[in-house]
């Protein structure tokens, strides 16, 4: 973009790795380190987080029937998973009946080599895109740029980040990292025509996009999105967004392209009742989103005349294979578990390294990409989690977030070939050992006691690695003299109560 | 009623106080206590980390320990850990057929059933609030995380806290966020975890209490070990050591107290016959 | 082998099922939500949902007879030059509307409005085919007295019609209604344009109509 030449400096941006979106960067405790130390992001992601929280609890407070809505929303997402092959199967054919057509994309590179043909096809050389993380989970603007067309994002976020040359950081407010008066700037430099005297008045920077993006819209031939939901009983396709700009992309141009992966298959028209309730309120926090666009195949005068769906893999079948994990493809990505999560707080979205961020990044985006080969940088993601729960909590369609971290864990310790050492996990095989029996744990904690004694009631406040993961910013409490069941021993024995057979599994 | 507690490893072996406190509490309650000796931990460490086919024996010895509970011999099973608890509840099932041992699972299940976290056992199973106790202080509470969203344990230590002699309870701002805690992401994303538990101490401190409580010493000893560093005058105390205080025999400091306080309980540990 | 058989294949796999093995009958899904309210359609509590909604979303929201509708859409007009329409709305709002000096743009079969044309259209008057109390929500599903979609996505001001029996309380009953045709083309609006993208504060009026006003029609 020859507007970025000789202009003012942005506000510094994150890692720019070359594209692999689904996971780049280093490993988590490692970007976090970065992260942690910008105080100005912080600040935002503090006060952006709350805001919405504050907003979510309020409209899911409001509806009486909000549990047995998310219950709904999970057995429908259950089942779904359970008939995939036949729901596809009749997507497809309703697509067809509609004069849709329906595209099968294995990987990134076929979705993306199918939608280039398609804009090839129509003869443009720029297209306009409605926000869509599967576009970008497969690098689609980057691909097309190599193959001479330009992709013009169209959601004020999305446009935000592609102004300023920036990574997504949220899947629902990418630029959440930003704050108004950065996103100023960023307008002011980087965008062409900008009024002059832009202030940051969120109003002011939304009709500076409003002025930039409109010519776009009228002249556009193709446009570019995702999906929400896709109807397998009707071959409907519903995209919810907030400022029209998913609208003009969904009804001016007169091809669409939809790229959508195949979870996001629902069976009947009826579920949507499920989903257009649960969606906006846990995404935006609001009763409901300003628009929801919900075409079938192509209506004669009415919209795009060429509707093409691409349907995607790109990972999702290695998900679905894992019987834990697999719940992650029921997520509807409206982002609560980000905007409820104490981690995605204080690092961001960056951290995470892939366009899934926060504790629903967390479990996808390793399982898309695949655990055996024990990458690290994807491998330390599971571990991205205090295991508070909020995220479950907040679930629309209660993915049980820190059950299938937990699982995670363990395959991303012990997946693929054979044995691999750690200090780790030998710890936890000495561990396990001691604690299996009372007998031996009482041994073990022995070993503590003497430590206690020699410190005499001093508090530790210094150790080696890795206690200087510890110490670094906590002090560890006064070690006692003598453990419980050791003080327990010491004084005179009752009479026998009947302790109980199981009672006595250890040989003290 | 006869009860067993299960002592939990964290506190048997650093925190020996609490468990006397637990103790102190139910018998002055007049309650038999039981300590089984065979108990030693739940598992939870090792399956949070990602080792649950080493946490298969650990829930053995545990169900085994435990089981007696199952057959009508105790009552109830109490820890005063929350996360402890619900590693019970939600955990060592899964571990259990995981390897491949659905017969432990199933006894695991029976044995969860009847396991209850300190103020669930005291609310729900004992059915008293005010259990008559005695701490002329400021507290604030911290709900802890597995006690707040897996046992879904609500007001109920907040209501056995006002129930309390002389304490004032101050509210917490932003209780129900994570200390930053979570066993080992302590260790693997520490620093995530000292944001984090930086801002809790920051939270703590800004209430003026003179302690800050918690059902589970894990939380509480990643809170106290920040207040500590930070020199804050916070001190800290689990739910059952000020629930165990009374005018005739108040709250002293571990140090002070040491384990002898456990010689004063009646409390048999449990043996084999 | 195709990309379909391919993806088709590995979703069969993923769930341990043979090649050619049928799948399960769709689980009986527990529906323990609210299908329907005891808020009737067009019931003064209905209506009065509906307007709080709106107007929370910062929507002009104005009650009018079923004789006041002409007049009433042709204040709501007033200053907008030009109106387009879709072709099925009563002639009497047209006239009414030409009445007062505005020019109308219909848009009809063979002769479909550009949408360059609609860009410097001031206005677009509608019916809608539902309303959701509930959420705040019109659904406009291209029906005659409705039109094409881009018809009130590109003017600025949007004036809805909305019938009171035609407003129900909750999405179940509305999506009940729109899948009699769920085959039409739908749009469904809570409030003008909007966007939160910006700290997460919401800010009305982004590239939709940024003046939405629905006037409900009671009798």
């Amino acid at each position: 973009m020859s507007t970025y030449l000789g202009m003012p400096a942005v506000p510094p941006k994150p890692a720019t790795e070359p594209v692999a979106p689904l996971r780049w960067g280093p490993t988590f405790p490692v970007a976090a380190h970065d992260a942690l130390a910008d105080g100005q992001m912080r600040t935002n992601l503090r006060r952006a987080t709350r805001t919405i929280r504050d907003k979510r609890l309020h409209v899911t407070a409001e509806l009486p029937d909000w549990e047995a809505l998310r219950d709904a929303g999970s057995a429908i997402k259950a089942d779904t998973m359970q008939r995939l092959p036949e729901l596809l199967e009749q997507l497809e054919a309703a697509v067809t009946a509609r004069g849709g057509t329906v595209h099968w994309a294995r990987d990134a590179a076929e979705a993306n080599r199918i939608v280039t043909d398609i804009v090839r096809a129509a003869g443009a050389r720029e297209v306009v895109k409605v926000k869509s993380m599967a576009t970008q989970e497969i690098g689609l603007n980057e691909h097309l740029e190599a193959e001479g067309v330009v992709a013009h994002e169209t959601d004020l976020a999305e446009l935000i980040v592609q102004l300023a040359g920036d990574r997504p950081s949220h899947i629902l407010v990418p630029a959440i990292h930003r704050n108004r008066d950065e996103i100023r700037q960023i307008f002011a430099s980087r965008m062409a025509e900008v009024p002059t005297g832009l202030t940051d008045d969120p109003r002011e920077l939304a009709m500076a996009a409003r002025a930039h993006l409109r010519e776009l819209f009228l002249r556009a031939d193709v446009a570019i999105s995702g999906a929400n939901f896709a109807v397998a009983e009707t071959g409907t396709v519903a995209v919810l967004e907030s400022e029209g700009n998913g609208r003009m992309c969904l009804t001016l141009p007169r091809t669409l392209v939809s790229v959508v992966g195949i979870e996001k298959v629902v069976p009947t028209y009826r579920d949507l009742e499920v989903f257009m309730q649960l969606l906006p309120r846990s995404s935006t926090g609001e009763r409901m989103n300003p628009y929801t666009t919900m075409w079938t195949g192509v209506t004669p005068d009415d919209g795009p005349q060429e509707f093409h769906l691409v349907l995607l893999d790109n990972g999702r079948t290695r998900a679905l294979a894992d019987e834990i994990g697999r719940s992650a493809l029921h997520c509807i990505r409206c982002s609560a578990c980000m905007n409820v999560c104490p981690v995605y707080e204080r690092t961001g979205g960056h951290a995470y390294g892939s366009v899934y961020p926060g504790p629903i990044g967390a479990i996808l985006t390793p399982q898309l990409l695949g655990l055996e080969s024990r990458d690290a940088a994807t491998a330390s993601l599971p571990f991205a989690s205090s295991l508070c729960g909020a995220c479950y909590d907040a679930c629309p369609v209660k993915i049980d977030i820190p059950t299938a971290l937990v699982h995670l864990r363990d395959r991303a310790l012990h997946d693929g070939d054979g044995a691999h050492p750690s200090a780790m996990g030998t710890a936890m095989a000495a561990a396990a050992a001691a604690m299996s029996s009372g007998g031996r744990f009482r041994w073990a904690l022995r070993g503590l006691a003497l430590a206690g004694r020699v410190l005499g009631g001093r508090r530790i406040r210094r150790l080696p690695w890795p206690g200087s993961l510890w110490t670094a910013t906590r002090d560890l409490p006064v070690l006692p003299r003598r453990s419980f069941r050791d003080g327990l021993a010491r004084r005179p024995r009752g009479t026998s109560t009947g302790a109980g057979r199981g009672a006595g599994g250890d040989a003290s | 009623m006869r009860i067993a507690v299960f002592t939990t490893c964290l506190v048997d072996g650093l925190f020996p106080h609490a468990a006397a406190a637990t103790v102190r509490l139910l018998e002055r309650l007049g309650h038999e206590v039981v300590v089984p000796s065979g108990q030693a931990c739940c598992g939870q460490m090792h399956v949070n980390s990602g080792y649950p086919r080493q946490a298969a024996p650990i829930v053995r010895n545990h169900v085994r320990t435990f089981w007696p509970v199952a057959e009508g011999e105790w009552d109830a099973v109490v820890a005063p850990s929350g996360s402890c608890v619900a590693s019970t509840r939600h955990q060592q099932g899964r571990v259990a057929r995981q390897a491949g041992d659905p017969g432990l699972a199933r006894a695991a299940e029976e044995v969860a059933a009847r396991t209850y976290e300190l103020s669930e056992l005291l609310v729900d199973v004992l059915g008293v609030t005010d259990v008559g106790a005695w701490f002329p202080h400021s507290v604030t509470f911290h709900p802890t995380c597995h006690a707040l969203r897996m046992l879904r344990v609500g007001d109920r230590p907040t209501t056995l806290l006002r129930a309390v002699g002389g304490l004032e309870l101050v509210n917490l701002p932003d209780a129900d966020q994570c200390c930053g805690f979570g066993g080992t992401f302590a260790l693997k994303n520490s620093e995530t975890s000292s944001a984090m538990v930086a801002d809790k101490a920051a939270s703590v401190v800004g209430t003026g209490a003179e302690f800050v409580t918690a059902g589970d010493w894990s939380c509480l000893m990643n809170i106290d070990g920040a207040l500590s560093r930070l020199g804050a005058p916070v001190r800290s105390v689990h739910l059952a050591e000020i629930l165990a205080s009374t005018r005739e025999d108040p709250w002293r400091p571990p140090a002070r107290r040491g384990t002898r306080a456990a010689s004063a309980a009646s409390a048999r540990t449990g043996r084999a016959r | 082998m195709s990309a379909r058989d391919a993806v088709l294949g590995a979703v069969r796999s993923a769930l341990g099922r043979a090649p050619g093995a049928p799948g399960p009958a769709p689980a009986d899904v527990v529906r323990g939500y609210r299908a329907a309210t005891d808020v009737a359609p067009g019931s003064e509590g209905a209506l009065a949902l509906l307007a709080d909604r709106l107007l929370d979303y910062r929507a002009a929201v104005i009650r009018c007879r079923a004789s006041e509708v002409a007049a009433t859409v042709a204040a709501q007009l007033a200053d907008a030059g030009a109106v387009a329409v879709p072709p099925g709305l009563p002639q009497a709002w047209l006239d009414a509307v030409r009445a007062s000096g505005l020019t109308v743009l219909v848009d009809a079969p063979g002769d479909l409005l550009t949408a360059r044309r609609l860009d410097g259209t001031g206005a677009v008057l509608t019916a809608c085919r539902v309303a959701v109390a509930d959420t705040g929500t019109i659904v406009l599903d291209g029906g005659p007295d409705q039109g094409r979609r881009v018809l009130s996505l590109v003017p600025d001001r949007h004036v809805c019609v909305v019938r009171a029996d035609q407003v129900v309380a909750s999405v179940p009953e509305a999506v009940a209604l729109l899948g009699e045709h769920p085959e039409r083309p739908q749009t469904w609006i809570s409030g003008p344009s909007a966007t939160s993208d910006i700290e997460l504060v919401r800010v009305e009026g982004v590239h939709g109509p940024r003046d939405l006003r629905v006037v409900v029609v009671v009798d």
